[in-house]
């Protein structure tokens, strides 16, 4: 099934750039195919993790849809949902442990999730969807593309809840000092965090609202009912 | 040659070489990182125990200079030993091998077998420090911390709390400076050097009590579990204290 049209394909001809940019917009993993919503949910409190997240994310998705498709046509197909699993897993502990070595910090404030990146079903979902039919290159594209679509909107989610759930943007202090008894900017005035926006279902909330959002600006995506 | 991947053959076989090779690199990665990592360990306990002394961002310490910074507060050849009855039970540097964190959770070490370090530091001004190691449970995972006492053994100078996994924002707060400036001043000890149990309270009654801290709105399970790992360890310390005091 792989000896499609040779390499005279450019490297980024129309059919691969799509590859990119559909994850970004109308067919981004986590507003329009709904996965990967519980990590959004997890590391979404400040910028500086779901940065963190969506590399990590970002590298085992690429790294994950090349050696997948690499070996697409060796891989017995009675056993290729663990063959994935196994690489997958790999990967985020290659992660995990550089992590710990090279970001200490981080990877504590990061802790579990990192581990969890294995159960993040964009990257099981692009590996059996797209990486078992497709040739390395474009595989490493789509994985580009969904890792960034995914580290997007996590990250735009990160934006808010951070912001109006502490007051701060990637730690720095935006709305002034909101400590009592020594207020400063909008909290002289009265203006208080959202604690809400620290709790989980604030996440889901403003991911609804992107999709909201994104639904009726196009609303081809919108389904029939 | 026509390979039959679907036989069972190339199947086992597929699946054996692949759980080789990846746990060769998996294994020879874990191995070459082991040494930075340790040393990433030793320095976070390093920076935490001088966080319960003083302010170590405004000092200037961090992961890159610890090692070099470390010794000049804290004399590891002073730091002591003690059992769960507060008797002193060895000295020097085992008490900063000694992880507290794993006896406390190993089930099958008894009370009275478990080791309790005590760190002797001197701060900027040449006043002796007194920093205690504690240890318990959050609400999602463990928690952490070190005391420092000043000089006359009943007053807390500082602390300095961490923990693995509590909610952001809720319980997460306790290593936060406005939660641990509460601890600031308040009293271990009663005037006769006899433990005083901590309280955190949610009226606002903190800073009018000397063993009163306010806790965190939204995290009570958490100051709950800073109440209980405080007060357990300092049971034990402040008789060390008490009997040191008493001679």
């Amino acid at each position: 099934m792989s000896t499609e049209k040779k390499s005279s394909e450019p490297l980024f001809s129309k059919k691969n750039k799509k590859l990119i940019t559909d994850p970004l917009t109308d067919n981004n993993p986590v507003t329009i195919q709904v996965l990967g919503i519980c990590s959004a949910l997890a590391i979404t409190v400040q910028v500086n993790q779901a940065i963190v997240m969506s590399m990590s994310v970002l590298f085992v998705i690429i790294m994950g849809n090349w050696i997948v498709s690499l070996l697409r046509n060796l891989i017995p197909s009675r056993i290729r949902i663990i063959v994935q699993l196994l690489i997958v897993a790999s990967l985020v502990i290659i992660v995990d442990q550089v992590l710990a070595a090279y970001l200490p910090d981080l990877s504590e404030k990061l802790s579990v999730f990192v581990g969890l990146i294995i159960t993040n079903c964009i990257i099981m979902g692009r590996l059996e969807a797209f990486a078992m039919a497709n040739k390395p290159w474009p595989s490493i594209l789509d994985g580009f593309g969904n890792g960034v679509g995914y580290g997007a909107i996590l990250i735009i989610v990160a934006v808010f809840r951070e912001l109006f759930g502490s007051g701060t943007l990637m730690g720095i202090p935006i709305f002034g000092n909101p400590l009592p008894g020594e207020e400063s900017g909008l909290y002289e005035l009265g203006y208080q965090n959202n604690n809400l926006m620290i709790l989980p279902p604030m996440a889901l909330i403003i991911v609804g609202i992107i999709i909201w959002v994104q639904r009726s600006r196009n609303k081809a995506l919108i389904e029939e009912h | 040659m026509a390979l039959n991947k679907e036989s069972n053959g190339f199947t086992f076989g597929f699946a054996i070489v692949l759980v080789v090779v990846l746990g060769i690199i998996l294994a020879s990665l874990a191995e070459g990182l082991k040494p930075l990592k340790e040393q990433n360990v030793r320095v976070k306990k390093q920076i935490d125990i001088l966080s319960a002394m003083m302010d170590v961002e405004a000092v200037g310490i961090d992961r890159s200079n610890a090692e070099k910074e470390f010794p000049k507060y804290v004399n590891l050849d002073d730091a002591i030993v003690l059992n769960n009855s507060g008797t002193e039970i060895g000295k020097g540097k085992e008490a900063f091998e000694i992880d507290i964190k794993k006896e406390y959770r190993d089930k099958t070490l008894e009370t009275k077998d478990k080791r309790f370090p005590l760190f002797i530091a001197k701060d900027k001004t040449g006043a002796s420090r007194y920093i205690i190691p504690v240890v318990g449970k959050g609400l999602w995972g463990p928690i952490w911390g070190y005391i420092c006492l000043k000089e006359d053994m009943r007053t807390v100078a500082g602390v300095s709390f961490a923990h693995k996994t509590e909610t952001p924002g809720l319980g997460a707060e306790i290593n936060k400076p406005f939660f641990m400036d509460r601890w600031k001043a308040s009293m271990i000890s009663d005037a006769s050097r006899n433990f005083k149990k901590y309280e955190v309270v949610k009226d606002n009654s903190g800073s009018t009590d000397p063993s009163k801290i306010d806790g965190i709105t939204g995290g009570t399970i958490t100051s709950k579990g800073v109440e209980e790992m405080v007060n357990r360890s300092l049971a034990i310390y402040s008789n060390y204290f008490k009997n040191l005091n008493t001679k």
